[in-house]
């Protein structure tokens, strides 16, 4: 083939990812920008950065967020990997039609429906069991870990139906049972996949505003939540700092896996192709 | 540890089964018909600030429903399902635009070498899991009065006056491009790595123009991407509350906001709920439709399953 | 004594179709057996219902006098090797190899001392502490073998063990696996598609062809002596020819065909009876010139494949009748037969085989 991508192809592509890309870079050099303001250029500076390593607020919010996504990714895998096994493995058990509905409308899900109905839900069960007494940390987790199984489920599921049950029987073979055969064998071979359903359930509940803001409770505050109540009121070079130092992070974060997953590949194709 | 190991042998299944859907019936089925029921009662002091739909009181059994909040989402028309129609207008563009964008793309990246896909999958994927509101948060310092892009034009002296780019529908599709992009690129991106490129070439051997190889061979084939991505980007945008928060004025009201305005600025929770009724409604089609699209896809593969 | 293992009568349906169809086989202590057959047949259902992989719908199986039924694969005194070898990628080649040790509950010092022994077994000194993905081919084949072979099973099941090895691995590790099948005394059932691996390892053959054993001998008995046009045509190259018996003599048959055949008398065969015939393609000799022995006909050459130490042709005889003949590569001066080149086929009528059809 002459060339595989049309030229046209080519520049919507790259139109495509400098959209993407545009905005934060710009942002993140008015972080250094010494004036509050986009429209001079104050000199390089990075006491905006300093600011923010003083904001109490900012930094309490951060904590707060870092433990709710902590835990609610880890409900989320939890869960998510039950709900991937019972979809892979037991074929045409009896609620799987609801348990399916279930656990993809969540997904699609607009999130004020999803925020305004978990707040209704926690009202009236307080006002019936006593608990959850008020809004908090733990209502916040709970709404998180319920649309983070669904997704962690989603990635597990993808490799769970890969997985060769060829490795399952040979240990059955060798005299183990389950769920011992579940925890040797199977969880480490589909560590990955786990891994990535863990990282998507964190990233989603960090970042999550709307449902934070309906049911979270006074002194909750997520990081989004303090993020929206400051840039409602227009850019906040506080806030161009703390989204640099979060995109620096996740971005070398992000590229230390894609060479991780990159070497692992090529180094497992390239001994298989050393057959004698 | 023995009596727990046997347990979960014999009832392993079903445990495995009833946690989820326990959890799922509780914090996902419930609330949905908790907001039902609210949507049929009456806003009032107190808290929660809504008159319970039923209950047992002095005289027995008593009821508050009522329509009102529905007859009050009919009166004020304008109001209600003005931005209920907005909300499905600029969902419709924003996914066609995500389309237009995602598709050549995803094409770029399925048919690049190992290496290079790797990369260009990382760069699709680094703003995905930085914070959707910090990237819409970008382009609010982009495009206001005195933002990036108007300071620049106004320093080369391209325009005069400061282009009004914020507020606008053209504000909203960008902020929508912005968060969804990656959503329409991954299935898009999965169905066209699945493709034969000996398909292509036995096209272009049989004498079909690069457009024609386009319109027959390779849209026909990503169709089920297409499909999937499309999904995956119109419904929660129909939802979308932050990005006509922060970037849309009047003129983008969406439904999404609506329910929050209602909820947090008016305090009326019924008439909330009401609203998000409405909004499921409204979903209710799409999203039927995608879980038929996706209960096909895992029919198909239970019988491969059963069958091996 | 009571066969090692019994099969009585099994049956596995899946959905309309039959599996394994009623079968009943019985297998011996100490000995190799082949399972082979046609992808398909069964043979591997029926593995895997005596390793406890798959249920069994009517019928038992019995290993050393105990019934199966009741026994779930984690319990048996069975092992599998499998056909991909299904090593645990995330553990090294002596954890690979303990497992099975390990759920035996086996104390530190014996799992150990096995593992060594089996390393040492296999040739596999060296490698403990390697994953699967860093051997070769045939280093993980003898890592499953080991394997499978720690826990010291009764009977250890092989699905197509040396279908992924290339052509000159297979022949070194068919004899290797015979080898250590006779040092252990383990029964082995080998499940194969493959005839010259079944006629290499096995001490005794079961042909299956849906979900039935169609004949059940040692390999050479299967070769030379197929009681059945399917056996004859499965294993090796064979020519067939029909014919009616016109006189049954002593000890010998004549059978008018294309030409008059002599053949030794097998017995159940009476004058007016058609009979099909088999004849194996080493059995017929061609010569250039008449010899004057039983069953020669004038042939012509049709075609012909060189390979090396022998030939293999293809001629025309009397009425159209095709033979397919495999020869050794003359000796000495003379000239080898060519294309269209005219001939003498003969053969002796011990070597003519009557199936019962």
């Amino acid at each position: 083939m002459k060339s595989a991508v049309a030229w046209p192809a080519l520049i919507l592509g790259c139109l495509g990812f400098g959209l993407l890309y545009i905005p934060i870079t710009v942002m993140v050099i008015y972080s250094f920008n010494a004036s509050r303001l986009v429209s001079v250029w104050g000199g390089f500076s990075t006491h905006w950065y300093s600011a923010l390593l003083g904001n109490e607020q900012v930094l309490d919010a951060l904590g707060k967020s870092i433990w709710i996504a902590v835990n609610a990714a880890t409900y989320s895998t939890v869960f998510g990997v039950l709900i991937a096994l019972a979809f892979v493995r037991f074929g045409n058990f009896r609620f799987r039609l609801l348990l399916s509905a279930l656990a993809s409308t969540p997904l699609v899900m607009p999130e004020v429906v999803t925020g305004l109905s978990l707040l209704l839900l926690f009202i009236a069960m307080e006002g019936v069991f006593g608990w959850p007494a008020g809004r908090g940390l733990d209502t916040i987790i709970i709404a998180h870990s319920t649309f983070g199984m669904c997704f962690a489920a989603v990635v597990v599921q993808s490799r769970l139906r890969e997985f060769d049950m060829a490795l399952e029987e040979a240990a059955a073979d060798l005299g183990a049972r389950q769920p011992f055969i579940f925890f040797s064998i199977t969880l480490p071979v589909i560590a990955p996949a786990v891994i990535a359903a863990w990282l998507l359930a964190f990233t989603l509940s960090f970042d999550d505003l709307v449902i934070a803001s309906f049911v979270s409770g006074p002194g909750s505050s997520t990081l989004p939540i303090v993020i929206f109540s400051k840039v409602r009121l227009g850019v906040t070079p506080e806030i161009n700092a703390l989204a640099t130092i979060m995109i620096a992070l996740i971005a070398s974060c992000v590229v230390v896996a894609g060479l991780l997953f990159y070497s692992r590949s090529a180094r497992t194709t390239s001994s298989s192709n050393r057959e004698r | 540890m023995q009596g727990l190991a046997s347990i979960i042998q014999t009832h392993g299944r079903r445990i495995v089964i009833a946690l989820p859907l326990a959890w799922l019936i509780v914090f996902f089925m419930l609330p949905l018909i908790e907001v039902f029921e609210v949507s049929f009662t009456t806003a009032r002091r107190g808290i929660p600030p809504f008159a319970p739909l039923w209950g047992f009181g002095e005289d027995g059994f008593f009821t508050n429903f009522n329509l009102e909040n529905y007859k009050l989402l009919f009166a004020y028309w304008e109001d209600y399902f003005w931005p209920a129609g907005n909300s499905l207008r600029l969902a419709f563009f924003s996914t066609l635009i995500c389309l237009v964008f995602a598709y050549p793309m995803a094409w770029w990246i399925a048919r690049s070498n190992p290496l290079h896909r790797i990369i260009l999958l990382v760069l699709v994927m680094l703003p995905f899991w930085t914070s959707s509101l910090l990237r819409i948060y970008a382009l609010i310092g982009l495009l206001n009065p005195n933002g990036f892009i108007n300071t620049m034009l106004l320093h080369l002296g391209v325009i005069d006056a400061p282009l009004q780019m914020m507020q606008t529908d053209f504000s909203i599709y960008m902020g929508m491009v912005l968060t969804y992009l990656p959503l329409m690129i991954l299935p898009l991106y999965a169905v066209m790595v699945r493709l034969d490129g000996d398909l292509i070439e036995a096209a272009v051997d049989l004498g079909a123009s690069r457009f024609a190889v386009l319109r027959t061979i390779i849209l026909p084939l990503t169709m089920p991407g297409i499909i999937a991505g499309c999904l995956l980007v119109f419904i929660p945008a129909v939802g979308e509350f932050v990005i006509p928060a922060l970037l849309g004025g009047p003129g983008q009201a969406m439904i999404g906001k609506t329910v929050w305005l209602e909820f947090f600025r008016n305090r009326d929770w019924p008439v909330a709920s009401a609203v998000a009724v409405v909004l499921l409604a409204l979903l209710a089609v799409p999203i039927i439709y995608a879980r038929y699209q996706d209960g096909r896809r895992s029919q198909f593969e239970i019988d491969q399953e059963d069958a091996a | 004594m009571a066969p090692f293992i019994r099969i009585k009568n099994v049956v596995r349906r899946f959905g309309d179709v039959v599996a394994v169809d009623n079968l009943s086989l019985d297998i011996n202590k100490g000995e190799l057996f082949c399972l082979l057959g046609a992808s398909g047949c069964g043979k591997t259902t029926l593995l895997r219902m005596l390793a406890g992989c798959e249920s069994v719908d009517s019928g038992s199986i019995e290993i050393d006098g105990s019934d199966m039924a009741h026994v779930s694969a984690a319990d048996r005194p069975v092992n599998i090797m499998f056909q991909n070898y299904a090593l645990f990628p995330h553990m090294t080649v002596a954890n690979n190899i303990a497992y099975g040790l390990r759920r035996a509950g086996l104390p530190k010092s014996e799992i150990a001392e096995r593992v060594y022994e089996l390393l040492r077994l296999l040739r596999l000194g060296g490698m403990e502490s390697r994953k699967p993905h860093q051997l070769s081919g045939g280093q993980r084949q003898r890592v499953a073998l080991a394997r499978s072979l720690a826990r010291r099973p009764k009977l250890l099941l092989l699905d197509e063990p040396l279908a992924a090895l290339d052509k000159k691995l297979r022949e070194d590790t068919q004899f290797e696996l015979v080898d250590i099948q006779e040092r252990l005394e383990t029964t082995f059932i080998v499940v194969t598609h493959d005839q010259e691996e079944a006629m290499t390892l096995a001490s005794r053959i079961g042909v299956m062809d849906a979900g039935k054993l169609v004949q059940v001998d040692a390999p050479r008995i299967l070769y030379e002596r197929p009681q059945n046009q399917f056996i004859a045509d499965f294993l090796g190259s064979v020519t067939f020819i029909d014919g009616m018996v016109s006189k049954v003599g002593k000890g010998i048959l004549s059978i008018a065909a294309a030409v008059p055949i002599t053949a030794a008398d097998t017995g159940g065969f009476a004058a007016g009876d058609t009979v099909r015939m088999a004849i194996r393609p080493e059995k017929i000799l061609l010569t250039r010139a008449a010899t004057g022995a039983l069953n020669e006909m004038p042939v012509t050459i049709e075609d012909l494949a060189f390979t090396g130490v022998a030939s293999n042709y293809r001629v025309i005889g009397p009425d159209g009748l095709r033979l397919k003949i495999h020869q050794p590569n003359q000796r000495g001066a003379e000239t080898a037969l060519e294309w269209e080149e005219a001939a003498f086929a003969s053969f002796d009528p011990a070597d003519v085989v009557l199936l019962q059809d």
